[in-house]
């Protein structure tokens, strides 16, 4: 398919206008973690090394205006790899706003990546919105987590805080050039070294290029940790409860009652359950 | 057809000056509009490409660098060559009035200058989209003429 029908495809996806019936299995991957931490770099250094010989398709996703409804999205502006004539023909990459959903991507990634693998992708990445200690979602839909750290973003502590590390498959701490990075390997190592199977960490820079090789070896071979299926079960019947919930056609206008005419929460509900 | 649009915003060539394309790109997000925001010292070639990976309704080209004679019309024809003739483009930065003919009968369909309250850039975008005045269009329509 070219290119052009596929943008337009995934468009009706988004939109409604058109179903993925047929779930196609595959390789999705997402890349989680804080604001600012590396996320959109690192998955630049992964298409510099996968691509040509991976056709890789990028959900970026950026978070909608709860205001205005609108979205700037701004993540391929890190993605150098599409200047390169010899690379970009094999990758694919879509900007995704949240639209109505909560959390870091909304449910509608499920179908589009769906329909990329369908596409002859070999391999779909998800670049979530930079996401909190106890966001989620996307083990809802990536088969694998890839969860981006950085230095000097708190002590020891937040390392053993329950949340998003303990559904990783691979902990990157990116940064690496700056100081500090050793400090967050060693309290990472420290706190899942007492998890019967802890995600390896690996140490990453995008200024000295330290561990990015290994980093792209990695991803294609990550393994499945048993400890966080229901975990993930639980992500998806959480995702499709609420996806169910925006799809609602009298969602909006509720929502519009509620704000304008103080619509009490109770009485929403019960309308929106009817 | 009117509601949400989503928008690319392009920096085309050798011009480091993006204060204006991020006030555009932030008046059309705080309008409701999803927008692509390319970075500095993109190619026709790459502008094209986002535009129709991202399937984008429209594209804003800004240019101070005093290159837009070229670089205008050179992404009006790869965009008609790719078949993104639906497309409306429009321009913006320092265009003074007597290149803005030879913009216009490429396709380009609004060109705003310094000045130019960001209101009527979304006046210009809910006008659009109910023309039938994408690039490839013969139509004729240019905004404020």
């Amino acid at each position: 398919m070219d290119r052009r029908t596929l943008a337009r495809q995934l468009s009706a996806i988004e939109n409604g206008e058109m179903q993925v019936d047929t779930f196609t299995d595959g390789d999705v991957i997402a890349i989680t973690g804080p604001p600012g931490v590396g996320k959109s770099c690192i998955v630049d250094a992964i298409l510099h090394r996968l691509a040509p010989a991976k056709n890789i398709a990028v959900l970026a996703v950026d978070p909608t205006s709860p205001l205005s409804g609108g979205a700037l999205l701004g993540d391929r502006i890190r993605l150098s790899v599409l200047d390169d004539k010899t690379k970009s023909d094999s990758i694919y990459v879509r900007s995704v706003a949240t639209r109505s959903s909560s959390g870091s991507i909304p449910s509608i990634i499920r179908d589009l990546a769906s329909h990329l693998l369908s596409n002859s992708f070999d391999l779909v990445i998800i670049e979530t919105v930079g996401a909190g200690q106890s966001e989620m979602r996307c083990a809802a839909i990536a088969n694998r987590i890839v969860v981006v750290e950085g230095p000097a973003r708190g002590d020891g502590i937040q390392a053993e805080k329950a949340g998003l590390l303990e559904l990783a498959d691979l902990i990157v701490v990116n940064k690496a050039d700056l100081e500090g990075c050793d400090k967050v390997v060693n309290d990472l190592t420290v706190s899942l070294g007492l998890t019967s199977d802890a995600p390896p960490i690996i140490k990453t820079s995008i200024i000295t290029g330290e561990g990015l090789e290994d980093l792209s070896n990695l991803i294609f071979n990550l393994e499945e940790r048993t400890s966080s299926k229901r975990a993930r079960c639980r992500q998806q019947l959480l995702m499709a409860h609420e996806s169910s919930l925006t799809s609602n056609p009298h969602f909006e206008a509720i929502l519009d009652r509620m704000s304008e005419e103080g619509l009490a929460l109770d009485e929403a509900l019960r309308e929106l359950n009817e | 057809m009117g509601g949400r649009q989503r928008i690319v915003i392009a920096k085309p060539g050798l011009d480091g000056h993006d204060r204006g394309a991020k006030v555009v790109a932030r008046a059309l997000r705080d309008g409701g509009h999803e927008v692509i925001y390319t970075g500095l010292r993109r190619t026709p070639e790459q502008i094209v490409r986002t535009v129709m990976d991202e399937d984008a309704r429209f594209v804003g080209l800004s240019s101070l660098s005093g290159a837009h004679s070229h670089l205008f019309p050179k992404i009006c024809n790869l965009l008609k060559e790719s078949g993104l003739n639906d497309v409306v483009v429009f321009g913006g930065g320092i265009i003074p009035e007597s290149d803005r003919p030879p913009l216009y009968s490429v396709g380009v369909r609004a060109i705003f200058g310094p000045g130019t309250p960001s209101t009527e850039v979304l006046e210009f975008v809910e006008e659009a989209s109910t023309r039938d005045c994408g690039v490839g269009s013969d139509n004729g329509w240019i905004w404020g003429e």
